[in-house]
């Protein structure tokens, strides 16, 4: 489904400033796998995502996508099949746009924009019966400016948005680090449910170590941009944060650093 | 006044797709386009040079779209994929502008005064109407002294300009269109939703020109010249129609917001001409007077707000002041 092959990446090369945000990455996902990846701060996980997506090319290194290399295509072309959440709630919509009206862009993502209403009756239908899975009410204010949604009610809008058209791959980055506890368990929680009703192949960075044991089939751990510690199924599913952070102490031979290492 | 303020709202309602031309890249695309000031001249100088070499108005009226819609383009181009500034591709377009209109007109001024324009045409199909003798009578009936020349002017134009009103509207609400307003709103987003954000880009502003060429060209036919400096300050009137629109009509829906354009294009024609009949200004005042019309609209609103939140603060001290002392 998703394949990394040896990629590289070095920010400001032969400057002062000069960082290897990746190297030599490899990762390889089957259809349907949940990949959570974890990573002090600076470990490159937003690289990566940005990697996969197009928004950045790698020096060296190949992206292949069902088997088809796509790692000179733009980012506006792979997310035509690739879905994603930023971390900012405000990214994902377009605030001074209604509910329906967003909806109607994400509906259009794998198809040809024409020149017919983006929103009709009968999709305004469709709108509403995604909306209700939200349960947020949302359904009643199809033609409430997005704008005036708070940051957790956007949040599960970008998300819905995104899977809308099944991508084949979910990218979410720290999707949830922006909001209160509450409402971060509720797009948590979200999350959940949608990649396992549509069995979405889906990657998730997250600063919270617990959750990236409990989501997911598969665990990828960053630093100094490279995997050191990956772990899937069975193995996964017995493990604790403390082994998670014994695990990075034996590989790096120190303490795991993050000033947002949160372990509940 | 009554056949000065008709020649304002005549006028004014042909500025008005200008001005939604400069609505689509200011507000939709957030896209500062100064080429407005050159591809209005453009708009003119076609339409003027192909009727004089015997064109039909109305086919030179369409090549005058044509070249706004390319000259747009190439600002888009610079912008999107040579990664210039959007002012400064606004402003480099616009210069060039300047001396492609020269070439196309040949000389500064070009009369168009002898020969058959869009206006003429409709002057001689509307005579034989009667529509002129029952306005005017009406208004005669109010009192009035003086009567407008003719009515086919002002109530045409507007019919076209409602139609490219409700064309946009629409246009905007189709994916293509709903894509369009999102670069402006969330570029990145949009994106992230396979939209080609670069080709949007460009094609909005191409189209965005095109109306501003056709108003110069239909500006051209009605004054009877183009004139390669008339498109000096266009801009800045655009803006203004848009923000004195928007002020006074609102901008809560898209067909609100193009309706709220015209209108304020047609108010700030209205308010040159109330301007102008004080003895004290002067005919070349207008630009600075336009000028101050946007700074002052555009600076209110932070005084405002500034203001409201000065409030606010002192409130919430009183507040604590208060609190502190109960207990
Ligand atoms: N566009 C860029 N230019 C220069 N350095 C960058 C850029 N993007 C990221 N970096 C650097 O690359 C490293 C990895 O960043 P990032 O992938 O954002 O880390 P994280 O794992 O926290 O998401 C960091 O040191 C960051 O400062
Ligand atoms: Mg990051």
């Amino acid at each position: 489904m998703l394949d990394l092959k040896d990629i590289s990446i070095t920010f400001n090369e032969g400057t002062p400033d000069e960082k290897k945000a990746l190297t030599d990455i490899n990762l390889n996902l089957k259809k349907g796998d949940f990949v959570t990846i974890i990573g002090s701060n600076g470990a490159g996980k937003s690289t990566l995502m940005n990697t996969i997506s197009g928004n950045l090319y790698p020096d060296v290194g190949d992206v292949l996508i069902n088997g088809r290399q796509v790692v000179h295509l733009p980012e506006y072309k792979r997310s035509a099949f690739i879905g994603r959440v930023f971390q900012d709630p405000m990214a994902g919509t377009a605030p001074s746009m209604t509910i329906e009206e967003n909806l109607a862009m994400a509906y259009a993502r794998n198809k040809k924009r024409k020149l017919v209403f983006g929103v009709t009756k009968k999709r305004k239908e469709m709108f509403r019966d995604r909306l209700k899975t939200l349960n947020l009410g949302l359904e009643n204010r199809l033609n409430a400016k997005v704008g005036f949604l708070s940051g957790g009610e956007r949040q599960a809008l970008s998300l819905l948005m995104t899977t809308f058209t099944d991508p084949d791959i979910l990218l979410l980055d720290e999707h949830t680090a922006a909001l209160d506890p509450s409402r971060a368990a509720l797009i948590t929680e979200l999350t959940k449910e949608v990649v396992a009703n549509s069995g979405l192949t889906t990657l998730m960075v997250t600063h919270n170590m617990q959750q990236a044991l409990d989501l997911g089939n598969r665990l990828v751990m960053m630093d100094k941009g490279q995997i050191i510690f990956e772990v899937s199924g069975k193995a996964k599913r017995g493990l604790r944060v403390e082994d998670l952070l014994r695990e990075f102490q034996r590989i790096r031979g120190e303490q795991f650093e993050s000033d947002r290492a949160v372990l509940g | 006044m009554l056949i000065a303020m008709f020649g304002a709202v005549e006028s004014g309602i042909i500025y008005a797709i200008m001005a939604l031309g400069v609505y689509l890249t200011f507000r939709i695309l957030d896209f500062p386009d100064l080429t407005v000031d050159g591809s209005f001249v453009t708009g003119g100088a076609v339409a003027a040079i192909s009727i004089i070499n015997g064109v039909p108005p109305v086919i030179a009226t369409i090549f005058a779209i044509g070249a706004g819609f390319l000259a747009g383009c190439i600002t888009g181009l610079l912008h999107t994929k040579g990664k210039i500034n959007a002012l400064l591709a606004g402003i480099l377009m616009m210069t060039a502008l300047y001396s492609i209109n020269l070439r196309i007109m040949d000389t500064p001024t070009l009369s168009l005064l002898n020969e058959t324009t869009i206006f003429t045409q409709l002057q001689t199909i509307w005579g034989n109407t009667g529509v002129d003798q029952a306005l005017n009578g009406l208004l005669t009936a109010m009192g009035a002294d003086r009567l407008p020349s003719t009515w086919a002017f002002l109530i045409v134009m507007l019919v076209i300009t409602i139609t490219i009103k409700l064309v946009t509207d629409f246009y905007l609400k189709t994916e293509i269109g709903l894509a369009l307003r999102a670069i402006g709103d969330n570029k990145r987003m949009i994106r992230s939703l396979s939209a080609n954000t670069d080709n949007l880009t460009i094609i909005g502003v191409g189209i965005s020109n095109g109306l501003v060429a056709l108003a110069g060209a239909l500006i051209a036919q009605l004054g009877g010249f183009a004139d390669v400096g008339m498109g000096i300050g266009m801009i800045v009137i655009g803006l203004a129609s848009v923000i004195i629109g928007e002020a006074l009509f609102g901008t809560k829906t898209v067909a609100r917001a193009t309706i709220a354009v015209i209108g304020g294009a047609i108010i700030y024609r209205m308010i040159v001409t109330v301007a102008l009949r004080f003895d004290f200004v002067e005919t070349g005042d207008m630009k600075l007077m336009t000028a101050l019309i946007v700074i002052a609209a555009l600076i209110t609103p932070k005084i405002v707000h500034a203001r409201k939140e000065k409030q606010r603060r002192l409130q919430k001290r009183a507040q604590l002041h208060q609190h502190a002392k109960g207990a």
